[in-house]
């Protein structure tokens, strides 16, 4: 048997001294170092101006932090007992707005809290990671390798994946497999099922495709061959491309992107804010955003190894994977890699929830790397 | 609790796998960054420029045609059109009705804005009216407090000061249609007019000029953000014509409401002073584009404004080929200036008798005064006696039958015949009795006004191969012409029949004669018959030509030069359906060669 004193393992909570001084602040560095990539790149994208964008993306990183600052005070034991609390009442949320959506003008995705919209789809993503850990947590091993004990996970998943689907939001339904998906991987689920599941997705294509919606097919279909409709939906990928490729290796320089500035490029605040940094600032300005997430994400797997608790690694790895597929797939959209989904980069495109969502991710990641000693049973 | 560390350690194996698979793949996007941004960098920022320059063609002025003392037959006038700006305006109604209240516009018009201003974005300009005059426009600008939104622009339209006097020679400029052929970027400039007729057209890649280029920065939807680049082009070139306003102005108010033709040429230069086709039309209607009941008018009036008729028009010489067969028959020796021939008012050959247009007869007659009485009679005989391959081949050395490529658009080569004509084109051999009548200028034989003055000219300057031309020759320049190989004796003989045809007693154009400061003028009228006279309508007595209708009526033809001694100007006249040659035509002749010595005179030119 070991001792926790030996092994530094311990089942107290942390004062909040220790919990201060816990916090990686490199990490919060990197963070911000993005944010302020993001600031000034709004900043540029009216055309020099802090309104409308720069400056209430500059509050809400303001919120975000606090919520992070928050959340990375908190016990990791608290974040394991209110998993499936948590989880259920955000897909509470989902089903409201999925009603309210129907109700109301349209899609409707989100919850108007007055200062931000809040998008439960976006919290479903911290819930869900949460709940699957907790659950991973608590089984066998072999529990986790037979089929019957994959049943109740996949009804986590399965449940805001289908709702999401329906708002329709195909990206955030994505992402939600993928990072769920990522989460079963890392617990030990064997290949050869995903084998399955690939399989029968790939089998299933057809009805998928039939339920698109035909902006999603357009989408695709642009995807495979952008000049296809150089006008209509290939535009996008088209003038990203040509921003992209014409800023060359040093950038037009700040506020002198022509693509951006002439609104050739589409988004350019949003989703396609990579496109204009890349145009602005070039390769290097491009290596540079590229290098600090890849950073982040190092650091976040390395908080997740360091962690002594199984939920506090799997929770770190599942965030982790999250906000990697924030970032992967918004690049990779912008350099027509991937078909235009509607990812935004996070920490960089303007927009609330997301910000909020990747900030309180950041926050419980920091706080399984100050809890790091701390033990937690399976329940 | 062994179960539970392999779990722990499937964990961590399956973190780090994990974990190198992301990082991995977000290295590999620096590799995705590098193709784009260095790879294909410059193939990006060449697509980029083309995003965002937009490059406009700026029209340079067209060149100014004058004639040959400095007049302006064709130039620029300023045009106003009034534009809107919908996004510039409050309302986009009461900004059209309160134009409307200066200057009514038509349902069509009214109609056609609202469609362009919805196909429109609002920053686009959209045409209200254009061909606003300077009065209109500065009505509008006064009253533009009212008139938010509403713009004047301002151009340049080609301009016609002498309106349809020079119709046919200066032509006229239209929009650019489907066949015109595409080698000028010019052309593709929307509401770009070229040359489409006469010296517009001929002279139309040195009046067009170069254009000029400017570089606009656009934005996605178009807007312009501001000028990058200009380059001015070069205005087209101007072009001075060897016509004279005044001669012109005579020669085409001589013609008055006649249908025809006159060509007045510099016999050493072949410099064309007065080329005038009636009636003609305005050609300043077609810069503005013609409505088709406009054009309507032109095409269906029996007089055919449209066709330019010193060049495009096809008649019988009649009488005025007389001079032709003369020098024919003098070059062959079948005649001599003295041998003389009896006319007894008709010939007959076979079945078939000819008459002379006088029947009591004309005696006995030489060749200078068979010209003089426009005896038929003597050119029946002498035709008969050279063949018709004689008589065509004098006739195209003297420019008959044979296109003078002036350089207008349309112009007919008319027809000499011959023997192998014949056999060609009726698969027939040629009857004597077609030489016969040939000798008066009539049958097959066609010819175009250009042509008769070509060959009046030559004779004129005693057989020398002149051209006509529209180029103004430089004063002084020393014309090498060619000689046509006649005898210069026996176009002195021709010469001097045509100076009895006006000077000598009983000459066919007496009454037309002149004689300023002491020089005259001669010539050879023609009258020919557009139908053909019966037996039995010779018998019950020939109809009047003023109780015909007015297409069946004869043309009446002229050819003359002055002075006779050393000549200067050739002349030929061509009135359709205007009655005798020395009634109608000469006249016409007569003063305008008149005109133009008298012009000489002064030697002033007009200011």
């Amino acid at each position: 048997m070991y001792k926790a004193y030996e092994t530094g393992f311990r089942n107290q909570s942390l004062s909040f001294k220790e919990k201060f001084w816990g916090i990686s602040f490199s990490y919060v560095l990197m963070i911000v170092i993005l944010a302020a990539v993001g600031a000034v790149m709004l900043y540029s994208a009216a055309n020099g101006n802090w309104e409308p964008w720069a400056i209430r993306q500059i509050i809400r990183f303001g919120l975000g932090l606090a919520v992070m600052s928050v959340l990375a005070f908190i016990d990791v034991r608290i974040f394991l007992r209110y998993a499936y609390l948590f989880y259920f009442g955000v897909l509470g949320l989902l089903i409201l707005v999925e009603i309210g959506g129907h109700v109301g003008m349209g899609a409707q995705r989100w919850i108007n809290l007055g200062f931000i919209k809040l998008q439960p789809s976006e919290l479903m993503k911290i819930a869900l990671i949460l709940a699957l850990a907790r659950y991973f947590n608590s089984v066998s091993l072999q529990q986790i390798e037979s089929v019957k004990g994959l049943i109740f996970p996949a009804m986590l998943v399965m449940l805001p994946v289908v709702l999401v689907l329906i708002q329709p939001d195909l990206g955030t339904a994505l992402m939600l497999l993928f990072s769920a998906g990522a989460m079963f991987f890392a617990v030990g689920v064997q290949l050869w099922k995903f084998g399955v599941v690939l399989l029968g997705g790939v089998l299933s294509m057809p009805l998928a495709w039939h339920f698109l919606h035909n902006y999603q097919k357009n989408r695709v279909l642009t995807f495979l061959d952008p000049e296809r409709d150089p006008l209509g939906a290939g535009y996008h990928i088209i003038q990203s491309k040509i921003a992209l490729g014409s800023g060359g290796v040093f950038g037009k320089g700040f506020l002198n992107g022509t693509q951006s500035h002439l609104n050739f490029l589409p988004e350019k605040h949003t989703d396609f804010i990579f496109t204009m940094l890349s145009e602005e600032f070039g390769m290097i300005g491009a290596v540079f955003v590229i290098l600090v997430n890849f950073l982040i994400i190092a650091y976040s797997f390395v908080f997740a190894l360091r962690s002594a608790s199984y939920f506090g690694k799997l929770v770190a790895i599942g965030l982790a994977t999250n906000y990697f597929l924030y970032v992967m797939i918004n690049i990779s959209m912008v350099l027509g890699l991937l078909p235009v989904v509607g990812i935004p980069l996070p920490l960089i495109s303007y927009g609330g929830t997301v910000i909020i969502s990747v900030m309180a991710g950041f926050g419980i990641i920091l706080a399984v790397n100050t809890n790091r000693n701390i033990n937690i049973g399976k329940d | 609790m062994n179960r539970d560390n392999d779990k722990g350690k499937v964990l961590i194996i399956r973190s780090l796998i994990l974990g190198g698979v992301e990082l991995f793949l977000l290295f590999l996007l620096v590799f995705r960054l590098y193709y784009l941004q260095v790879y294909q960098a410059d193939k990006y920022a060449t697509l980029a420029d083309e995003n965002r320059i937009s490059t406009r063609l700026l029209v340079p002025p067209r060149g100014i045609i004058y004639d040959r003392h400095q007049q302006m037959l064709a130039g620029n006038r300023q045009n106003f059109q009034a534009l809107m700006v919908a996004e510039q305006t409050t309302n986009v109604d009461d900004t059209l009705a309160a134009f409307q209240k200066i200057m009514p516009l038509s349902a069509e018009e009214e109609k056609r804005i609202r469609k362009d201003l919805k196909k429109n974005r609002s920053f686009v300009p959209v045409k209200i009216k254009d061909n606003l005059s300077w009065e209109e426009a500065t009505q509008i600008l006064l009253n533009a407090p009212d008139l938010p939104g509403i713009i004047i622009d301002e151009g340049l339209s080609r301009y016609y000061p002498y309106g349809d006097m020079f119709a046919h020679v200066v032509g006229y400029v239209s929009a650019v249609s489907e066949g015109d052929i595409r080698d000028d970027p010019l052309l593709e400039v929307p509401g770009f007019k070229i040359g489409k007729s006469g010296i517009e057209k001929l002279y139309d890649q040195d009046l067009r000029g170069k254009a000029g280029n400017q570089k606009l920065e656009v934005n996605a939807v178009g807007r312009i953000m501001k000028e990058i680049e200009r380059e001015d082009g070069i205005a087209g070139k101007s072009v001075e014509l060897s016509l004279d306003v005044r001669l012109q102005r005579k020669a085409y108010e001589l013609l008055g409401n006649e249908s025809g033709a006159i060509v007045l040429m510099n016999v050493k230069t072949g410099e064309l002073l007065a080329f005038a086709s009636a009636p003609a039309f305005d050609p300043n209607m077609f810069t503005n584009g013609l409505s088709s009941e406009e054009w309507n008018v032109l095409q269906n009036n029996e007089k055919n404004p449209l066709l330019n008729k010193a060049v495009s028009g096809l008649y019988s010489p009649g009488s005025t080929f007389k001079m032709v067969v003369a020098l024919a028959a003098l070059e062959s020796g079948i005649i001599d200036r003295q041998s003389r021939s009896f006319c007894a008012g008709k010939m007959v050959l076979g079945n078939h008798t000819f008459h002379c247009w006088k029947d009591i007869g004309h005696g006995y007659l030489d060749v200078v005064q068979a010209l003089q009485h426009s005896c038929d009679i003597f050119f029946y005989e002498t035709a008969q006696k050279l063949g018709i391959n004689r008589i065509a081949e004098m006739a195209r050395r003297f420019g008959l039958g044979v296109r003078t490529n002036i350089g207008i658009e349309n112009e007919k080569s008319g027809l000499i015949p011959n023997t192998e004509w014949k056999l060609k084109r009726f698969g027939e051999p040629w009857q004597q009795g077609e030489s016969i009548i040939s000798g008066i200028g009539q049958g097959y034989i066609l010819v175009t006004p250009v042509q008769l003055a070509t060959m009046t000219a030559r004779i004129a300057n005693g057989g020398y191969e002149v051209y006509p031309t529209f180029r103004k020759m430089t004063d002084g320049r020393a014309l090498n012409l060619k000689s046509l190989n006649v005898s210069p004796q026996h176009v002195e003989t021709v010469r001097q029949g045509m100076y009895d045809v006006v000077n000598a007693s009983g000459g066919t154009a007496v009454m037309s004669g002149f004689s300023f400061k002491g020089q005259k003028m001669a010539g050879k009228t023609g009258t020919t018959q557009v139908r053909r006279i019966s037996m039995k309508e010779r018998q019950s007595g020939v109809l009047e030509q003023d109780e015909l209708p007015w297409k069946y009526r004869n043309h009446a033809v002229f050819v003359g030069y002055a002075p006779y001694e050393n000549p200067k100007y050739a002349v030929a006249v061509l009135v359709e359906h205007g009655g005798s040659g020395s009634s109608v035509a000469a006249p016409i002749g007569g003063k305008i060669l008149k005109y133009a010595l008298e012009l000489d005179d002064t030697n002033q030119p007009v200011d």
